[in-house]
C-alpha cells in the first residue's frame, strides 16, 4: 500500500506546485492520473519515488516512510519502478544490458542469471529479437517497451509511468499500451500519468483527476467518465472530446 | 642549400633513441593526469571549499606556461627548500601530470555537464547506488561526450614534453643539442625530430578515432 498524506511541494519559495495532496494507492490496482498541463501530475508521481523531494507531508510504502532521511532510499526505489516519457534508456548499453544493469548492480545477481531473466522480460514485451540492439537502433515504441522491461526486472511492487506514450506516434502508442494492459491486474500496482483517455477508461481501475496542484476528483474509471462529479472534471472531459 | 643525408644516416638513430623517453613521460603523465582530472571533477562537486581549491589549482596551472612550471618545480622549489632535490624524469612526470590534470578536469567537467539527466534519473529510480551511477553511467557517458577533446589533450601533452631537455632529460631535443654541437648541423637532426613527432601524433590521433568509433556503438 502506498499512502500519501498532506503532500506539499514547492520548487522555489513561491512556486507552490502541490498542496495538501492525500491519496492511498491500494495494492494491485491500476490508476490513471489525468489533468491539464502544469497541474502537477509529473511532480506528484516523481515525489512518490523521491526524484523530487517533497517540501512536507509523508509518503509511506507498506508502512515505511519513504521521505525520511533514515530510510534507505535505494531499497525503496528498488521496489518502485519508473517509466519515463523520454524512455531514458542507457545509451551506452544494449537492450539486454539496460534490463540487467540494476539486477547486477543492485540485486547483485550473477551475469548468467541476470541475462536469463532479462531475456525473458524482453521476450515478454515483444523484444525477443532485439537483445543486442542499442537505444539509437530502436524505434520509440521498442525503446519504451525495453524501458518497461528494465523497470519490471526489479520485481517492483509499484510501477510509475509518466506519460509513457506521449513521445510516440499512434501506432507505437498502441503497442506500448498493449504491454501496459497486459501488466495490469497481475498483482502490480500501476500508477500511470496519461493523456490517453481510452486507456484510462478501459484499463484503469481508478481515475485520479488533478488540477492546479491538487486531486480534484477520483473515482472508479467507469463512474468518472460517465458521471464526473466536479465541474472542473466535467469541463476537462468536455475539452478532451 | 646544403643538405647532408649522411648526417641523418649517422645520427638519426641516436636522435631517435630519445623517443622512448618522450613516450614514457607522455604516457605516464597522461595516465596520472587523467586520474588527477577525474579526482578534480569529483572533488569539485563535493562542497564549496573543495570547489574553490580545485578552481584555484586549475586557474594557476592554466594561467602559467608549462615551461615555467617545470623549471619552477625543478629549480625554484629547491631554492626554497634546500633539501628538496627531485630527480629530473620524476620532476617532468609530476609537472606534466599536474598540468594535464588541470586541462583534463575542465574537459571532463564539460562532459559531465553535457550528460542527459534522464539517464541518471532512470538509474536512481532503479535503486542504483551513487557510486555505481558515477562509475557505470556518468563516467562512460561523460567520456564519450568529450573523447575527441581528451585525445587532443594527450596529443598536446606529447608535444609539450619537448621542453624536458631544459632540465637535462635525454629526449630527442637533448640528443639534438649533442648532435648539433659535434656536427654543426641543425637542419638534418631537427628534420628527424620534426618527422618523428609528426608521425607519433598521427598515430595517436588514429588511436583516438579508433576508440571513438568503438564507443559510438554503431
Ligand atoms: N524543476 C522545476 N522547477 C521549477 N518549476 C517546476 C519544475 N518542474 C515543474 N515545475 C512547475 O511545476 C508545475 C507543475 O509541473 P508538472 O510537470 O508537475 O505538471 P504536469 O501536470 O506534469 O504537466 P504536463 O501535463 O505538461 O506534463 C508547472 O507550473 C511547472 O512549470
Ligand atoms: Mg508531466
Amino acid at each position: 500500500m502506498l499512502k500519501v498524506e498532506h503532500l506539499y511541494k514547492e520548487y522555489n519559495e513561491n512556486v507552490k506546485v502541490l498542496f495538501d495532496v492525500n491519496f492511498t494507492f491500494e495494492d494491485g490496482k491500476t490508476y490513471a492520473i489525468i489533468g491539464s498541463s502544469g497541474g502537477g501530475k509529473s511532480t506528484f508521481i516523481r515525489c512518490l519515488n523521491m526524484l523530487e523531494v517533497p517540501t512536507s507531508g509523508t509518503i509511506e510504502l507498506d508502512g515505511v516512510k519513504v521521505n525520511d532521511p533514515k530510510t534507505n532510499l535505494e531499497d525503496i526505489r528498488a521496489k518502485m519502478g519508473m517509466v519515463f516519457q523520454n524512455f531514458n534508456l542507457f545509451e551506452h548499453m544494449n537492450a539486454l544490458d539496460n534490463v540487467t544493469f540494476a539486477l547486477r548492480k543492485v540485486k547483485k545477481m550473477s551475469k548468467e542469471d541476470a541475462d536469463m531473466k532479462g531475456k525473458e522480460l524482453l521476450e515478454q514485451v515483444g523484444l525477443g529479437h532485439r537483445f543486442d540492439a542499442y537505444p539509437h537502433q530502436m524505434s520509440g515504441g521498442e525503446k519504451q517497451r525495453c524501458a518497461i522491461a528494465r523497470a519490471l526486472a526489479m520485481d517492483p511492487e509499484v510501477l510509475l509511468f509518466d506519460e509513457p506514450t506521449s513521445a510516440l506516434d499512434p501506432e507505437m502508442t498502441s503497442e506500448v499500451l498493449k504491454v501496459l494492459q497486459s501488466l495490469s491486474h497481475q498483482g502490480l500496482t500501476m500508477i500511470v500519468v496519461t493523456h490517453e483517455m481510452n486507456f484510462a477508461k478501459e484499463v484503469a481501475d481508478e481515475v485520479i483527476y488533478m488540477d492546479k496542484g491538487n486531486i480534484v476528483e477520483h473515482s472508479p474509471a467507469k463512474e468518472f467518465f460517465e458521471h464526473p462529479k466536479t465541474k472542473r472534471a466535467q469541463e476537462f472531459l468536455a475539452n478532451m472530446i | 642549400m646544403n643538405f647532408d643525408v649522411s648526417i641523418i644516416e649517422k645520427y638519426g638513430p641516436l636522435i631517435l633513441s630519445g623517443l622512448p623517453m618522450v613516450l614514457f613521460i607522455s604516457a605516464v603523465s597522461a595516465v596520472f593526469g587523467f586520474l588527477i582530472g577525474l579526482l578534480a571533477v569529483f572533488l569539485r562537486g563535493r562542497n564549496k571549499v573543495l570547489k574553490t581549491i580545485v578552481n584555484g589549482y586549475i586557474d594557476l596551472i592554466r594561467g602559467t606556461p608549462v615551461y615555467v612550471q617545470l623549471i619552477f618545480f625543478y629549480l625554484g622549489l629547491p631554492g626554497l627548500f634546500p633539501g628538496f632535490n627531485p630527480p629530473e624524469v620524476l620532476s617532468c612526470i609530476i609537472v606534466f601530470s599536474i598540468n594535464s590534470g588541470a586541462y583534463l578536469s575542465e574537459i571532463l567537467r564539460a562532459g559531465v555537464e553535457g550528460i542527459d539527466r534522464g539517464q541518471i534519473e532512470a538509474a536512481k529510480a532503479l535503486g542504483v547506488s551513487k557510486s555505481d551511477i558515477a562509475r557505470h553511467i556518468i563516467f562512460p557517458l561523460a567520456l564519450r561526450n568529450v573523447l575527441p577533446a581528451v585525445m587532443n589533450e594527450f596529443i598536446t601533452l606529447t608535444k609539450e614534453t619537448s621542453i624536458v631537455s631544459v632540465i637535462g632529460v635525454a629526449d630527442m631535443m637533448y640528443r639534438y643539442n649533442n648532435v648539433s654541437a659535434s656536427t654543426y648541423s641543425t637542419f638534418e637532426p631537427l628534420l628527424v625530430i620534426f618527422i618523428a613527432y609528426y608521425i607519433l601524433n598521427v598515430i595517436l590521433s588514429q588511436i583516438g578515432r579508433f576508440i571513438e568509433r568503438k564507443l559510438s556503438y554503431a
